[in-house]
């Protein structure tokens, strides 16, 4: 079977240390997070972790049914490339005299659709959010003049359906449960 | 302490608020929770529980184990052969380290445990303070949850919570640390037990057509075989279990924690799977057509190389737990949930089928494994002492109905294939993770949790020494542990396998011993050693006759070698008699 990119999605209580149990799963097979990145939910109080990773659908499926199992984790789900809609952001400083010696910089910009984030005396700050391709693409543009700093976040994504897997757990969280 | 009171009593404490502190909370939830008897080593940072339970020695009786290790293996040997949770106690840094491997077993073996270990004062967290270390970060990926208490107030959903994920589902060790200011901090106490979390699910949703498509299938098949493994016992089904094989006329095999829930003399028990186990439920693997698991979890030492693993059958696969299905073997039918509500349905189902000639090719296999392997297991025709023909006369002397515990190795190997059961929860052994110096203390720990049955500590020269310390804590706490020592004076499962494998270079395998028969008297036990076969069957007499602790030590054959054996990386169908 062969590796393609995968998105995985997983519905957690707010809980520390909840982190590191998930990516033990992923480290006991050795499999490399790609990214990974916590934030809310849709639905308040509920965490969720978007984890991308280079695998097999067997292997996910199987890690997937791994960290469902986990005590405090409502709900893990996975989606292939197409099955989602997904970003990533990207930070570049650069110096500012580079600006101040032609319009070339501001054209690159524009023509990225991205956009200044900050202009200081000493170095502009450019914010771009796509697809890996895109902000590498800026990149590779850029750097003829001098990155300075350069940051790229984890891959964000959320289904491409009506619904994401919020849906399914609303009726579990009607349940009470102690909370500590 | 002589004797052990394993009666519980009557709850003195007051279900209203009242105002204790930390530690005092700790000791009242474990009574709460039914718990009478505990695992445990003092130290610094769990010192405020230590002193509570002094207040509470008449109801909540303390083990002092003599290392952590022992302490928790005792535990895991309680709550196998007593179906109760095993509790164990252990202070910071070094204290709560000793238990990871006890800890690591327990999850692999899926044993119930709550394990409770003290942490430093919440203003050192993170500061390298004296004794502290990570044990959450540590245990993280060997628990099925853990959980860092900072807050009196928080004991007593913690400690609920604890065990109701401990027990139920597919069970598992949990651990709870406890700093130090929590433990002296005062709280409002009320204690409710824990019976649901939203995030957790304690087993699938049973789906019926499932259990239809699978009775179909073993109502049309020729040649059905069912595999058991610990989930029966973990689920006490073993009467739904029976049934259903009767039913069915389905012959069955088991894997090592699965042995004991079904009685070794049944008629449709075939015998044992996996490396070490008998030839027919190997080699007849890979000629059945459907392969029906039961609550266990095809392991590498139970299916060999899964590229030549029944490969012509159509798997049926009863399991509690959803990440089990298809992990290592594809089922064609996944039943997911409890064994003990999900058999029954099947049972309804199946229709009573004549499998004479099935049934047949077992015995057949049985016939060759006993003519080439068993016979001279059994009744050797050298000098040399086999560790078979040990267990055979220990059957005699036990009548079958002996708690069973082993260490890791060839003996374990031995006492699993030989001995015989007629009730469960009377097997107990390290399976998944194989850890040598189980044997001793989880024979302790199940003393305790059956103190009415004959518990036979069967095990070798190896694995003694690993915990070897816990003879004292049999002696001080009188539990009636009988220690058989199988000494071959090697490592001897490494040695055989350097043997086969590694061209007779027995690296680091032989072993200059000490002298077992003055270490057990110096721990104050009787003891008998025996070194020709015409001791043997008055040695045995006296070992189970004796009432309380012994030991035993029978010098076995140096070089003897466990068969048949499905060597690494062979098929099942590959396995060796010789």
């Amino acid at each position: 079977m062969e590796k393609q990119e995968f998105t995985i999605t997983v519905y957690t209580e707010n809980q520390v240390g909840l982190l590191h149990r998930i990516t033990t799963i992923f480290t006991k097979r050795k499999i490399n997070l790609e990214s990974l990145t916590t934030s809310e939910s849709e639905i308040e109080g509920i965490h969720r972790f978007t984890i991308a990773v280079t695998e097999t659908e067997e292997q996910v499926i199987k890690v997937v049914k791994q960290i469902e199992k986990q005590v405090e984790v409502l709900k893990a789900d996975y989606y292939k490339k197409k099955e989602v809609v997904q970003q990533e952001l990207a930070l570049y400083k650069i110096a500012t005299e580079t600006l101040t010696n032609g319009i070339e910089i501001e054209r690159i910009v524009r023509e990225h659709n991205a956009r200044f984030l900050t202009i200081e005396r000493e170095f502009v700050v450019i914010e771009k959010s796509g697809y890996k391709r895109e902000t590498k693409a800026l990149f590779d543009e850029l750097e003829p003049y001098g990155i300075k700093e350069f940051v790229r976040s984890g891959r964000i994504a959320v289904a491409r359906q009506q619904f994401g897997p919020g849906k399914d757990i609303e009726a579990l969280l009607q349940t009470n449960s102690p909370s500590i | 302490m002589a004797s052990i009171d394993l009666q519980p009593t009557e709850n003195k404490s007051p279900s209203h608020q009242t105002t204790i502190t930390g530690a005092e909370a700790v000791v009242q939830a474990l009574i709460q929770e039914g718990v009478d008897i505990a695992f445990g080593y003092p130290g610094g940072a769990i010192m405020p529980v230590y002193d509570a339970l002094y207040d509470y020695q008449d109801r909540l009786h303390h083990v002092l184990a003599r290392h952590e290790q022992g302490a928790i293996h005792a535990a895991q040997g309680f709550a196998r052969a007593s179906g109760k949770v095993g509790v164990c106690l252990a202070t910071s840094g070094p204290g709560a380290t000793n238990l990871i491997t006890g800890i690591a077993d327990a999850q692999i073996d899926s044993t119930p445990l709550v394990c409770i270990t003290g942490q430093v004062p919440s203003h050192l967290l993170g500061s390298d303070a004296f004794q502290e270390t990570d044990v959450i970060g540590i245990s993280m990926p060997v628990t099925k949850w853990n959980y860092q208490v900072t807050k009196a107030e928080e004991i007593p959903l913690a400690i609920a919570k604890a065990f109701y994920i401990a027990r139920s589902g597919r069970p598992g060790p949990v651990l709870i640390d406890i700093t130090k200011d929590a433990q002296f901090q005062q709280l409002d106490f009320h204690y409710e037990k824990c019976t649901s979390i939203r995030s957790y699910r304690e087993e699938p949703a049973i789906e019926i057509d499932q259990i239809e498509a699978a009775a179909n299938a073993i109502n049309d098949a020729k040649r059905p075989y069912v595999l058991f493994g610990q989930g029966i016992i973990l689920a006490e089904a073993e009467q739904e279990f029976k049934a259903f094989v009767e039913q069915g006329n389905l012959p069955a095999a088991w894997t090592i924690l699965g042995l004991s829930a079904m009685e070794t003399s049944h008629p449709l028990n075939v015998g044992m799977l996996g490396m070490h186990g008998n030839y027919g439920p190997n080699l007849l693997t890979n000629e059945c057509d459907v392969l029906i698991a039961v609550g266990m979890r095809f392991d590498d030492r139970v299916t060999g190389n899964l590229e030549k693993y029944a490969k012509q059958a159509k798997v049926i696969h009863l399991e509690i737990d959803p990440a089990e299905i298809n992990k290592n073997v594809f089922a064609h039918i996944p039943i997911m949930g409890n064994a003990k509500k999900t058999l029954p349905l099947l049972t309804q189902r199946l229709q009573k089928k004549d499998r004479s000639e099935w049934l047949a090719r077992f015995a057949e296999c049985d016939r060759l494994e006993h003519e080439k392997v068993i016979q001279e297991e059994l009744h050797p025709t050298k000098d040399i002492l086999t560790m078979g023909e040990v267990i055979h006369i220990l059957n005699e002397k036990t009548g079958g109905d002996a708690i069973i515990v082993t260490d890791v190795g060839q003996h374990q190997m031995v006492a699993c294939r030989y001995a015989e059961f007629v009730q469960s929860k009377s097997n107990i052994t390290s399976g998944g993770l194989g850890t040598m110096g189980f044997g001793l203390p989880a024979a302790l720990g199940a003393a305790l949790g059956a103190p009415d049955r004959t518990v036979v500590c069967v095990v070798g020269d190896g694995g003694l020494q690993m915990t070897i310390q816990e003879l004292a804590t049999v002696y001080q706490t009188q539990a009636k542990v009988k220690v058989l020592l199988l000494n071959n004076e090697f490592l001897g499962m490494v040695r055989q396998w350097q043997q086969l494998f590694f061209d007779k270079r027995y690296s680091s395998t032989e072993m200059i011993n000490p002298d077992f028969q003055l270490l057990a008297k110096g721990f104050r036990m009787p003891t008998n050693q025996v070194t020709h076969r015409d001791q043997l069957d008055h040695a045995l007499t006296e070992f189970i006759e004796t009432d309380g602790a012994y030991f035993l030590e029978v010098m076995v054959g140096k070089e003897n070698n466990v068969f048949p054996m499905v060597p690494s990386g062979s098929g099942v169908a590959e396995i060796r008699l010789d």
